[in-house]
């Protein structure tokens, strides 16, 4: 290529890669960025056509009747039927994810990061837990069913939200260790220096120097575990939560019934997505929009919130 | 740490003096203990599943007529286990999964990798994250009521509204984000000069992306398939809803008829009855089914770890 023409002043940038390309129109350029632009905006087009689909599909179910479907309870006619009994299932589920999977993942990634000495147990653990974080959800329905069902009925009381909630803390142990202790490793070392510098213990900088730090990118994680718990149906049918009618419905916040047959609202879209009536179908959807509109705030929430910490200590 | 600086003791000062306070010293060590406590849990945890699986398949795999393992169709209650039914249900619905969402992911990911600005990431990147976060039951349900009337009945009127294909496209929907995110990783850790050194030969964007930074990501991008596989193969509610055929099925190897999973028939023998009950091996096949699932799981799992580390090695 002679680059003998004097360049004038005024000539374009386009012009020049065209030059250089030997002047011709980059057609597969643009065909292949076009093609990929697509294949980006068929999930947000897939993500608007569903949530368009579902909310449109049970709106009338809260429109005429919104305060009914919430408290109501299972019935064979759809016009009666709510989801109160659901909701109350997915509220415990919630309860035992946080009190038990948060607690110990977090205790296990702080484990892995500042404590664990570089050794054949901390890498069999560390390999353990990855491969954990990829078991389908259904086997994990299998250990509940076989541990928390079956052997330690006397505690759980068998086919209950107990041993459910157990099974569902479990599950989403993995995936909250391996975000806590990304956010962990994110802390930067001179925090811990500074901290050892000044006579503390290994635990006082932990609990007062790297927690505090790695404390947004911790959140994001077991909120996004927690939303993965909520909107989980395969381990729940596994330990037995009634894929039916339940009969029962205690108040939300009976704590004594808590070893008793249970339903959650995952388990209930799945009964009533089963159903030959037309009319269930509307209530289906109802009870997906209420069902995404948990998962989908905090998935929301807790991305925008590991955003903004991102970008704010670049 | 403690050691170096007792060794040279200031005037006056014992050792003893730098120990510290003995109560925060025994608080740190019941700490110590509590932290590895919970993360010796997940070893415990993996040895309930085995334990929990081996059990009752030993059951199975010691009582069952084999001819019936091998033979026409999987009815657990008739006392019917045709595992080659579910291995091939599962192998169609993860293929036209995989066949979905396997382009488009990659294309999404070498879009956000190569092509998208940092504006257009910021916005996209969150929404595709909130897409992986939709509960599988309803995708299935958007795959019953959705996908099956609206897209593939309109292209062959006879196909039944559930069918292995539906189920099929609602896991692509579910794994698509999972592609696109380890694939972009996998690009993304491919070093700038490589990119640099094709410009600077004459290439064009979609040759350096084509003939540079992919062959460079490659081990990253098989990673992502194989894990989207694994995945896409332990799905179940999707299939659940959307697969139709819940109590049993004839050996079936059309996608647009309805099919039956290994996740899906155990989901199904588990919510079939109260009590799992009927023919005597009926409820430890589902515990033979899950453990095959689980060593089919484990080994792509273990074989994409291996590839995601090779990427982390070479850059």
């Amino acid at each position: 290529m002679s680059i003998s023409a004097p360049l004038s002043s005024g000539i374009s940038a386009e012009a020049v890669r065209r030059r250089l390309h030997g002047q011709r129109f980059d057609l597969p350029g643009i065909v292949v960025h076009v093609a990929l632009l697509l294949s980006l905006l068929f999930s947000l087009v897939v993500l608007g056509v569903l949530v368009y689909d579902l909310v449109s599909g049970g709106w009338d179910v809260f429109a005429s009747r919104f305060a009914s479907f919430l408290s109501g309870t299972m019935r064979f006619a759809a016009s009666e039927s709510g989801i109160a009994q659901a909701l109350r299932g997915t509220l415990w589920i919630g309860v035992f994810v946080v009190a038990l999977a948060f607690p110990f993942g977090i205790g296990a990634a702080v484990y892995l990061e500042e404590y664990a000495p570089d050794n054949r147990l901390t890498r069999v653990i560390d390999i353990n837990i990855r491969n954990l974080a990829g078991v389908p959800s259904i086997v994990y329905g299998i250990l509940g069913f076989a541990v928390f069902v079956k052997t330690l009925s006397g505690l759980t009381g068998g086919r209950s939200v107990i041993a459910g909630g157990i099974t569902l803390a479990i599950l989403v142990l993995p995936v909250v260790i391996i975000t806590a202790a990304e956010a962990i490793r994110a802390v930067p070392d001179d925090l811990r220096q500074g901290g050892y510098g000044l006579g503390a213990t290994r635990w006082e900088v932990t609990r007062t120097q790297v927690l505090p730090y790695a404390a947004p990118g911790i959140l994001t994680g077991t909120v996004l575990s927690l939303a993965r718990a909520l909107g989980e149906a395969a381990p729940l049918i596994l330990v037995g939560a009634v894929v039916g009618r339940l009969g029962s419905n205690p108040g939300l916040f009976d704590i004594g019934s808590l070893d008793q047959r249970f339903t959650a609202l995952p388990i209930v879209i799945t009964y009533w997505a089963g159903l030959p009536q037309p009319d269930f179908r509307a209530l289906t959807a109802a009870a997906i929009v209420v069902v995404l509109a948990i998962v989908l705030a905090a998935n929301a929430a807790a991305i925008l919130m590991r955003n903004r910490y991102e970008s704010k200590r670049g | 740490m403690a050691q170096l600086i007792t060794s040279q003791p200031g005037p006056g000062l014992t050792s003893a003096d730098l120990r510290g306070d003995p109560r925060r010293m025994r608080k740190e060590t019941v700490v110590r203990g509590l932290l590895f406590a919970a993360a010796a849990t997940s070893i415990i945890i993996s040895g309930l599943i085995v334990y929990s699986l081996v059990r009752e398949t030993w059951t199975f795999v010691s009582q069952v007529d084999w001819a019936l393992v091998w033979g026409d169709g999987w009815f657990p209650r008739r006392g019917q286990y045709d595992i080659k039914t579910l291995l091939v249900g599962s192998l169609i619905v993860t293929v036209v999964g995989l066949a979905v969402a396997g382009p488009i992911g990659l294309g999404a990911g070498i879009y956000l990798s190569e092509y998208a600005s940092a504006r257009v990431r910021k916005v996209i990147k969150p929404t595709i994250e909130v897409l992986a976060g939709v509960p599988s039951v309803v995708v299935g349900f958007f795959a019953l009521t959705f996908i099956s009337p609206e897209i593939i009945q309109r292209f062959r009127e006879a196909t039944p509204q559930q069918t292995m294909a539906a189920a099929g496209i609602g896991v692509a929907i579910l794994i698509i984000p999972l592609v696109a995110s380890i694939s972009e990783d996998a690009m993304r850790s491919v070093p700038r000069s490589l990119r640099e050194a094709s410009y600077g030969l004459g290439a064009r964007k979609v040759t350096t992306v084509g003939k540079v930074v992919l062959p460079a990501a490659v081990s990253g991008l098989v990673a992502a398939f194989i894990v989207a596989f694994s995945r896409a193969i332990g799905e179940t509610m999707v299939v659940f809803i959307a697969a139709g055929k819940s109590g049993g099925s004839l050996f079936e190897t059309n996608p647009l008829e309805p099919g039956l999973t290994m996740t899906a028939a155990m989901a199904s023998i588990a919510s079939g009855t109260d009590s799992v009950v009927g023919e005597a091996l009926t409820f430890q096949s589902l515990f033979f089914v899950g453990a095959i699932l689980f060593v089919i799981t484990l080994a792509l799992n273990i074989v994409a770890d291996r590839f995601v580390r090779r990427v982390r090695e070479r850059y």
